[in-house]
């Protein structure tokens, strides 16, 4: 009977072996590491928002190249604090604030919450100011353009269109390099530009090379805005994001190199970008003497040299977009960390009467940071520069959190910090705290004088 | 009913009324019985922290505690892992809600006080992890306890009846010893499961793959995604990664293996019984967005001159998974696809017929090398619920289910 003579094994017909043996392999390894490469890039381009822009320019305008030498310090501290909370994220596969809320319990967190919703909720208004200082340069009043970005962003985003989103976002971060063209085509002294990123109050005293050296003034308005600075790019909410970024790509310990380069490249592309918007900013307005930015338009200035009469638009387009990437990120993020701390259901999959405290944090945030923007008389460049200056307040909080739980030896086993590394970061926050401290002094007793003043327009 | 976190604290007073300490601590143990607060323990500042049994409360109200015995008899406190403890293990912390299929985060614990002669146990009775308890959480201390319980009455309240709480401990050795099972967990479908476990971090993932039987851990896997099952089978030691790679369909064992480190794969290979292995490592050459990385090595083919009822008999000694058997594959003296009978019309057939009398008169086939794209439109074209996989020599070594189509489709989109 033929039919058993035909029963053969299957198996035994396939060919073995052969070079094709991990063709599977090598392709999906390739897409997983191009799923790992993004969170720490992702964070420090929503990290240059309007604040941001404002601050930098401002920095660059005030006092010229003699602000670049913190960026360097500033950049490690960014390294060191984004890593630690990408490791913890890869290790323990738990967000900032589950962990708070694990360690500390539910006051704590609840506190931390509250500070984090009132200090993102002066980040989203600052977005929104951002919108409004942008479109103004296209004429278009603040009544009309405000609601708009509003609705827009409320709508997409609980579309669940928020991936799409933040590709199309990322890709106009291209603007950016608009600074660096312009920058180049201002013709400043890129070995003097280079040379200030070394500490420039040692250098000033160096026999033959302080003649190069644009004089820091040591006065308040100085420190404001160096504190300014520090706050824009190290911000709290930043962290949690990037923690839950890296859980939710489900980084684990396997692909950590590969988050740390991520975090790295971040950190560095961040970097550059504030030394070429200031080296913009000091050639074309700091030179000239045009030491006062209350404007957009006035900002805008420092991309003259690329763009000629196109420099407002120019300026208008990457700053639209630096605010409504921040805008459509910072309420969800906010909204969703506060949740999961606190134990209600986030998160965009879920319906409104299934998570409504999700959804009225993520609502009330856009409808306040919106609504507070359309009130007359509001001073936008001075809105963006105090957010930062409240993000400089909570983060020496949240820096602590992260310390204490990185160093759980029953959290993070053999992946705590090193004692060199404990150092780094506990110097870290003791100098956010100093600096802190110098702030809130100034806003108590606020500098005379018109360098002081302008500092905080 | 008292609130676990309103015993915290409480003030303790043994039967003299002399102040003995602050309950810092309760404990269940589960050995025992699963929801009763079998020890309290009470700290005493720089003195040696005491244990009390339930058998020696007296009595219990918000912020007070009376023992029935001397603080003599209290026995010094030993930690002890087999014990549960409210505030670490269950405050603050993530559990499983069986019922609602869901990972929640505990807010509280309510206890309901049973009485006896002189004696007041307490029952763990439900879990709190709604609104009323964060407020609880948030407020207590500050206000007045009837302050709160009046602000409570108008919160809406969301509970879990603790018979439906999974707790997850990562540690299998404390696992046993708290009598946790699986059972609950076993019981709940397996897409449920899955997304509970992404829900989770992963040593607790770890810990529920490791401790559900075999079959559930795969299915559970199966429904989780790429870079998640590999991170969790990686953790595994080889010889359990294969026992439950062994209840995955050839197809999803491959996509598995072929995401681990090779190191892994080859020893989670070797302990696999001989025959699945190589099926296994057959279908790894194959790229994954090909007819080969779709297909399946079991499916059922038989000589195209063998009689319905020769078929039919040899199917029931089979030992294949029903859903593997929808569509019989013919084959002629060469070993070629010579054609395919649907299980519908062998039921229809006579036993007497030849299966070549069956065959459909189209015969669709695909080869390893296809593109999945290709696959995807004759299944579409020709309404297919499965197709034959050929080699070179248009001999099948594999069938593609719809199924695996309708899954790859929808990753794709």
């Amino acid at each position: 009977m033929n039919l058993l003579s035909t029963l053969a094994r299957v198996g035994q017909w396939a060919v073995r072996g052969g070079p094709m043996q991990q063709a599977r392999r090598v392709r999906r390894r390739m897409v997983i590491l191009l799923a790992v490469i993004g969170p720490g890039v992702i964070t420090s381009n929503v990290n240059n928002e309007a604040g941001g822009i404002y601050t930098y320019s401002l920095a660059g305008a005030q006092f010229g190249l003699a602000v670049l030498w913190a960026l360097v310090p500033m950049g490690f501290a960014l390294f060191v604090t984004e890593e630690m909370c990408a490791r913890m994220g890869s290790v323990t596969g738990k967000g900032l604030s589950d962990l708070i809320r694990e360690e500390f319990g539910f006051r704590v967190t609840f506190f931390v919450m509250l500070a984090m919703f009132a200090v993102n909720q002066g980040n989203v208004l600052a977005e929104f100011a951002g919108v409004a200082s942008a479109m103004q340069l296209f004429g278009v009043s603040k009544y009309i353009s405000v609601p708009l970005a509003a609705i827009l962003v409320w709508v997409l985003v609980l579309q669940g269109t928020s991936r799409w989103l933040e590709r199309i976002f990322m890709t106009f971060c291209l603007v950016y390099f608009a600074y660096v063209i312009s920058a180049f085509f201002a013709k400043p002294h890129w070995l003097i530009a280079v040379l200030h990123l070394l500490p420039t109050p040692v250098l000033q005293h160096v026999p033959h090379v302080k003649q190069w050296i644009t004089p820091t003034p040591f006065n308040m308005a100085y420190l404001l805005i160096l504190a300014g600075l520090i706050g824009s790019t190290i911000a709290p909410w930043q962290h949690f994001y990037l923690q839950a970024a890296v859980v939710e790509k489900r980084v684990g310990p396997r692909q950590y190199r590969q988050t740390r380069t991520d975090v790295m490249v971040g950190t560095i592309t961040s970097v550059c970008i504030i030394f070429f918007i200031v080296v913009c900013t000091a050639t074309t307005l700091y030179a000239v003497g045009h030491k006062e930015i209350t404007d957009a338009g006035e900002a805008a200035q420092a991309l003259v040299p690329l763009a000629g009469q196109w420099a407002g638009a120019l300026f208008a387009v990457g700053l639209l977009n630096a605010s409504l990437f921040a805008a459509s990120i910072l309420p969800l993020s906010t909204a969703y960390v506060i949740c999961e701390g606190l134990g209600f259901e986030a998160g965009v999959n879920y319906k409104f009467k299934e998570a409504p405290i999700f959804y009225w944090l993520y609502t009330a945030m856009i409808v306040l940071g919106a609504g507070a923007i359309l009130l007359p008389d509001v001073p936008l460049v001075k809105m963006a520069v105090l957010s930062q200056v409240a993000n400089g307040v909570l983060l020496p909080f949240v820096l602590v959190f992260v310390l204490l739980l990185v160093n759980r030896r029953d959290l993070m086993g053999e992946q705590t910090n090193t004692k060199t590394y404990n150092a780094l970061a506990w110097g870290t926050t003791a100098a956010m705290v100093v600096i802190t401290l110098v702030l809130l002094y100034f806003s108590m007793f606020p500098p005379t004088g018109p360098a002081g003043s302008a500092a905080v327009h | 009913m008292l609130h676990a976190t309103e015993v915290l604290g409480a003030e303790t007073y043994d039967a003299h009324g002399n102040f003995v300490g602050r309950v810092k601590e309760l404990f269940i143990v589960p050995a025992d019985q699963p929801n009763r607060v079998a020890r309290i323990l009470l700290g005493r500042g720089k003195y040696r922290p005491l244990v009390a049994k339930h058998d020696q409360v007296a009595f219990v109200a918000p912020g007070t505690l009376k023992l029935n015995v001397d603080e003599r008899v209290l026995e010094p406190f030993e930690p002890n892992e087999a014990w549960l403890a409210v505030r670490k293990d269950l405050l603050d912390q993530q559990i499983i809600d069986t019922e609602g299929r869901k990972v929640v985060r505990v807010n509280d614990l309510d206890l309901a006080e049973e009485r006896t002669n002189s004696t007041m146990e307490m029952r763990v009775t439900r879990v709190d992890v709604g609104l009323p308890g964060a407020v609880r959480r948030l407020l207590e201390g500050l206000v007045s306890p009837g302050v709160i319980r009046r602000i409570q009455e108008n919160l809406p309240p969301k509970t879990i009846q603790w018979e439906f709480v999974n707790l997850v401990e990562p540690d299998p050795l404390r696992r046993v010893k708290l009598r946790l099972s699986s059972q609950k967990l076993e019981k709940l479908h397996p897409a449920d499961l899955a997304d509970i476990m992404e829900a989770l971090s992963p040593a607790e993932r770890q810990a529920i793959i490791s401790s559900v039987d075999e079959e559930t851990a795969a299915e559970a896997l199966a429904e989780l995604d790429e870079r998640l099952k590999a991170q969790i089978v990686e953790k595994l030691d080889p010889e359990k990664a294969a026992d439950i790679i062994e209840e995955m369909a050839p197809d999803e064992a491959a996509d598995l293996l072929a995401d681990l480190p090779p190191e892994t794969s080859q020893e989670v290979l070797a302990e696999m019984p001989r025959a699945e292995a190589q099926e296994v490592q057959e279908l790894l050459r194959f790229e994954e967005n090909t007819a080969g990385g779709l297909m399946n090595t079991e499916f059922v083919f038989v000589g195209e001159d063998a009689a319905v009822e020769e078929v039919l008999e040899w199917v029931r000694s089979l030992e294949v998974e029903p859903e593997h058997l929808d569509t019989i594959f013919l084959i002629d003296k060469q070993a070629m696809l010579s054609g395919t009978v649907g299980v519908g019309r062998l039921l229809l057939a006579s036993g007497g017929q030849k299966m070549s009398e069956l065959k459909s008169e189209l015969l669709p086939m695909v080869s390893t090398e296809a593109e999945d794209v290709e696959v995807f439109e004759i299944f579409d074209k020709y309404n297919l619920r499965s197709l034959a996989v050929v080699d070179a020599n248009r001999r099948p070594i594999g069938a593609i289910t719809v199924d695996d189509v309708v899954s790859r489709l929808r990753q794709a989109a």
